[in-house]
């Protein structure tokens, strides 16, 4: 059965089975690659994305709960010539490491700015503790979700 | 599809063989190099094969794995510094698989003296390191040896780069080569006039060179000793960093696999009637040990996977960790004495006169849990063979294609992408075989196999698990004589045998990091014993020091308080070594250590000399009601020279997680001959929320230069565990403290 889904503004016409995991129709049917497999089982966030602004584990988002949304993914957040302010502030900080994690680690810490433009420690690590990163790069990712927020404020 | 392939066949590739640091004890065949591998045809002039000048600018080859460790950035910067280069248009690729490549600082670190001994006679026995460690041609990332190995390589190959495009730009301007400057990828005639290296390019490689240019003092570098912008950071931002999985080619299927839980045990039967009908699927083919399901994507593959039905062959080592534990616990005997290699005076005549200190601690089996699963893509196509797969030894990759396929070597093709963590898993050859096996099978389509997080979880080659025998005497606050004895299967057999490799002699790794401590007593004995080989091993990040600076920390911090001394001031009154002190005191110093914690919290200290860094450790908690919460941490290190201080506080800190991670949840265990832990929930790593602020101090301290990849991890666990006995007042000696310890 058809089902039509709107990635990063682009309308698809996709003809999948409706449990397929949000994340395979992304990566291995659309090519958007930027979006991660860690578990499988909304263990460690690589795979996050957002549904209408909301950060969600595509590998637990089923394609037919995706339908209807505005799907974005990291590839459509901002691009390397146009970085998004969440972006940015990883490149200033030096965020990454391996840099498997961090696709999933900026949308969801573009996700908590856009509900809570100025969190608290204690809201960071709310947000961001879903998401796991094996290289130890927290304390870089805390210092770079404040910057980000102060340069969203000022925008 | 290769960018190495085509930029070899149409640009100009310029410079020397010759490398600095050479050993001077070599043979003709040492001397003589390997074929570049950028020309393509063996015999040609001896060129550089580090660096390579197109009309679109200048690529510089790191050919070592990246893996997140930042040694695309350190390694090109050593070769931008002598080559005046514009760092924003730098641009890094890993290369080809190549034994020009090889390792020569990993055998080095095999010499049987500590890395603190620089006299003549170390020197000389780790500089003949060099010749077998060019004969086996290895070119491998790992063991924290990608800075020192390359330092004086890849900073040659700049300089000599330089120094032929000063020539053509002397020759063609009629200029004295004295009279001109190089600045930002120019060089620059006495008038002023810029002529870009691209210009050069094809004229330097004409050019007659010296063997050996000049390097520059460190006084002028201009890059090297800053923080540099990461050359994959925003790659790594956006989404476009290319991993291993992130490959797509037409006609590309995807696969996964189902190996033998029991590790290594083969397969009896299978049933694949479900799976052929789940809807993608479109093939399942027996390889080794098991069974792989190919489907046209990655999420059918999975689901197939799950309805095979498999009877798998019993598992040849003892069923359970408690089987496997107890025999390392039995392998304190003389038959089974591996190595003494530290026995500083009369040990049992000083502890005859009264053991005063003796204790039994133990350490699981880790997984190195990468956040990217074992990945790896192979097409075989009109005989030949290209693979795809973030690998820390692609030479290795090369020799097992071969055999795999009956191609030669130069039918075989090996990309590096960018590794999703590596950690030392990485080095493991199991998951590139499987996808050259498939890519065998299925001739003329691209594969891309992706295991499972549970696959990858229960295949690792894992961590040993370990125990330790300390013994020692105390008078007043002096430690007179401490025995260390220290028992774990041989992670390096496992791992070398599986490479094809035979390792005659002892297994350092048994006893790293503490062998080699620099604890100066009177007398000071450090035994290794090999207990019986059992569940497949591996080296995971600071390998035998992860373990031995748990057991040697944790028993000098409990001598230090039986003392009732300072733990710092009793560090530093058994240690001459002036960088170990250093570390030690400017720990302190930053942590505040001298300055009591607030009520309700405690430090710990603890100190680890691994791979010739010295670092010492922090770390302070606190009591909540919701459980132990770390509230801040601390590390300072001696790399000797820091040619980076942004990627050495960043891998600094990240060892520190890595090792507070298995410190408090990490372990593997087995029942009924396989691994019990299937994902992230079940040894769930360190989160953000429960990650301290982290302070590094980076020495440079001007000794030997250093990796700093590892060393950051050894301290971290019994940092936490002394921290948490001046808490609590209950020693913890067994990992993990979940365990024991109620954790915020």
């Amino acid at each position: 059965m058809a089902t039509t889904l709107t990635v990063n503004g682009t309308p698809h016409t996709l003809d999948l089975p409706g449990d397929m995991p949000l994340l395979w129709v992304l990566r291995d049917v659309l090519n958007l690659t930027g979006t991660k497999y860690g578990c499988g089982i909304a263990a460690c966030g690589a795979c996050t994305v957002h549904l209408d602004g909301v950060a969600v584990r595509s590998c637990q988002t089923p394609l037919a709960d995706a339908a209807g949304t505005a799907v974005t993914t990291i590839e459509g957040l901002g691009n390397p010539q146009a970085l998004h302010a969440v972006q940015a502030a990883w490149v200033e900080h030096q965020v990454a490491q391996c840099g498997f994690c961090q696709s999933g680690q900026i949308m969801q810490a573009a996700a908590l700015l856009s509900e809570t433009p100025q969190p608290s420690d204690d809201d960071i690590d709310a947000a961001m503790s879903g998401n796991l990163c094996r290289c130890g790069t927290y304390p870089r990712i805390r210092a770079a979700v404040k910057t980000a927020a102060t340069n969203l404020k000022g925008a | 599809m290769s960018r190495i392939g085509t930029i070899a066949r149409r640009t100009f590739l310029i410079g020397s063989a010759a490398i600095l640091g050479g050993v001077a004890f070599g043979t003709y065949a040492y001397r003589k190099p390997y074929p570049n591998p950028l020309i393509g045809t063996a015999g040609a002039h001896a060129l550089t094969p580090y660096v390579l000048i197109d009309a679109t600018g200048v690529t510089i080859i790191a050919p070592r794995a990246e893996m997140g460790q930042g040694v695309h950035t350190t390694l090109a910067a050593m070769v931008a510094e002598e080559m005046d280069l514009d760092w924003t248009t730098v641009r890094v690729i890993h290369g080809p698989a190549s034994h020009a490549y090889f390792n020569a600082a990993m055998l080095e670190e095999a010499a049987p003296f500590p890395p603190t001994d620089q006299s003549w006679t170390a020197e000389t026995v780790r500089g003949f390191m060099h010749v077998p460690a060019k004969f086996l041609g290895m070119q491998m990332t790992g063991g924290s040896t990608s800075t020192p190995d390359f330092f004086d390589r890849m900073r040659a190959a700049g300089a000599t780069a330089r120094a032929a495009l000063v020539a053509a730009a002397a020759r063609r301007s009629g200029q004295a080569a004295d009279t001109l400057k190089t600045e930002n990828g120019t060089v620059i005639l006495p008038d002023g006039t810029a002529i870009p290296y691209t210009d050069l390019a094809a004229d330097a490689a004409s050019v007659d060179l010296p063997d050996t240019p000049p390097l520059r003092d460190p006084s002028q570098w201009k890059l090297l000793g800053k923080a540099l912008p990461r050359t994959d950071m925003v790659a790594k931002s956006t989404g476009t960093a290319m991993f291993t999985g992130d490959l797509r080619l037409p006609g590309m299927v995807f696969a996964t696999i189902r190996t033998n839980p029991h590790l290594y045990a083969p397969m009896k039967s299978f049933d694949a009637a479900e799976t052929l009908k789940v809807p993608g699927v479109t093939d399942v083919l027996e390889i080794e040990n098991g069974v792989a399901v190919v489907a046209t994507s990655t999420w059918a593959a999975f689901k197939g996977a799950e309805v095979l039905t498999i009877d798998w062959a019993p598992a040849t080592y003892p069923a359970t960790s408690a089987e496997i534990e107890a025999d390392i616990a039995a392998s304190f005997t003389d038959d089974r004495q591996d190595s003494r290699m530290r026995n500083d005076g009369d040990v049992e005549a000083t502890l005859a006169a009264g053991v005063t200190f003796e204790a039994t601690y133990n350490v699981p089996f880790l997984a190195h849990a990468t956040m990217e699963p074992m990945t790896a893509a192979a097409l075989l196509d009109g005989g030949r063979l290209q693979i795809w797969a973030g690998n820390q030894a692609p030479t290795l990759v090369v020799s097992m294609a071969a055999e795999v396929t009956g191609l030669g070597a130069e039918a075989i093709e090996v990309h590096t992408p960018f590794m999703g963590g590596g950690f030392g898993r990485r080095a493991e050859l199991d998951f590139v075989r499987q996808a050259v096996l498939l890519a065998k099978a299925l001739p003329g389509k691209p594969v891309m196999l992706t295991w499972t997080r549970e696959e990858d979880t229960t295949h690792d080659v894992y961590r040993p698990a370990a125990a330790a025998r300390i013994r020692a005497r105390l008078e007043g606050d002096k430690i007179t004589a401490l025995d260390v004895a220290l028992a774990a299967p041989s992670a390096m057999a496992s791992q070398m045998g599986r490479f094809g490799y035979p390792t005659p002699g002892p297994d350092a790794t048994i006893v790293q990091g503490a062998w080699e401590s620099p604890y100066a007593l009177t007398a000071f004995r450090v035994t290794g014993y090999r207990a019986p080989p059992s569940v497949p091993l591996g080296f995971w990040r600071s390998v035998g020091a992860s373990q031995n600076a748990f057991f040697l920390e944790s028993a000098i911090d409990e001598m230090a308080h039986a003392a009732g001394a300072d733990p710092l001031q009793f560090r530093l009154d058994h240690i001459t070594h002036e960088p170990s002190r250093a570390v030690l005191q400017a720990v302190a110093d930053a942590s505040g250590w001298a300055t009591p914690p607030a009520t309700g919290r405690a430090r710990g200290l603890a100190f680890c000399l691994s791979f010739g860094v010295p670092v010492a450790e922090v770390i302070e908690v606190e009591d909540t009601p919701a459980g132990i919460r770390m509230t801040g941490a601390w590390a300072a290190c001696d790399v000797g020279v820091a040619l980076d201080p942004g990627v050495i506080e960043a891998q600094v800190q990240g060892a520190m997680v890595y090792g507070l991670s298995a410190a408090m949840t990490g372990r593997i265990t087995f029942d009924g001959g396989r691994v019990v832990e299937t994902s992230f929930p079940d040894f769930d790593p360190l989160r953000l929320s429960q990650c301290p602020p982290i302070g590094v101090t980076i020495l440079s301290m001007g000794g030997p230069i250093r990796g700093i990849g590892e060393p950051g991890t050894p301290p971290a666990a019994p940092a936490l565990a002394n921290a948490i006995f001046a808490l609590t007042g209950v020693r913890h000696r067994r990992l993990p403290l979940v365990d024991a310890v109620r954790f915020a």
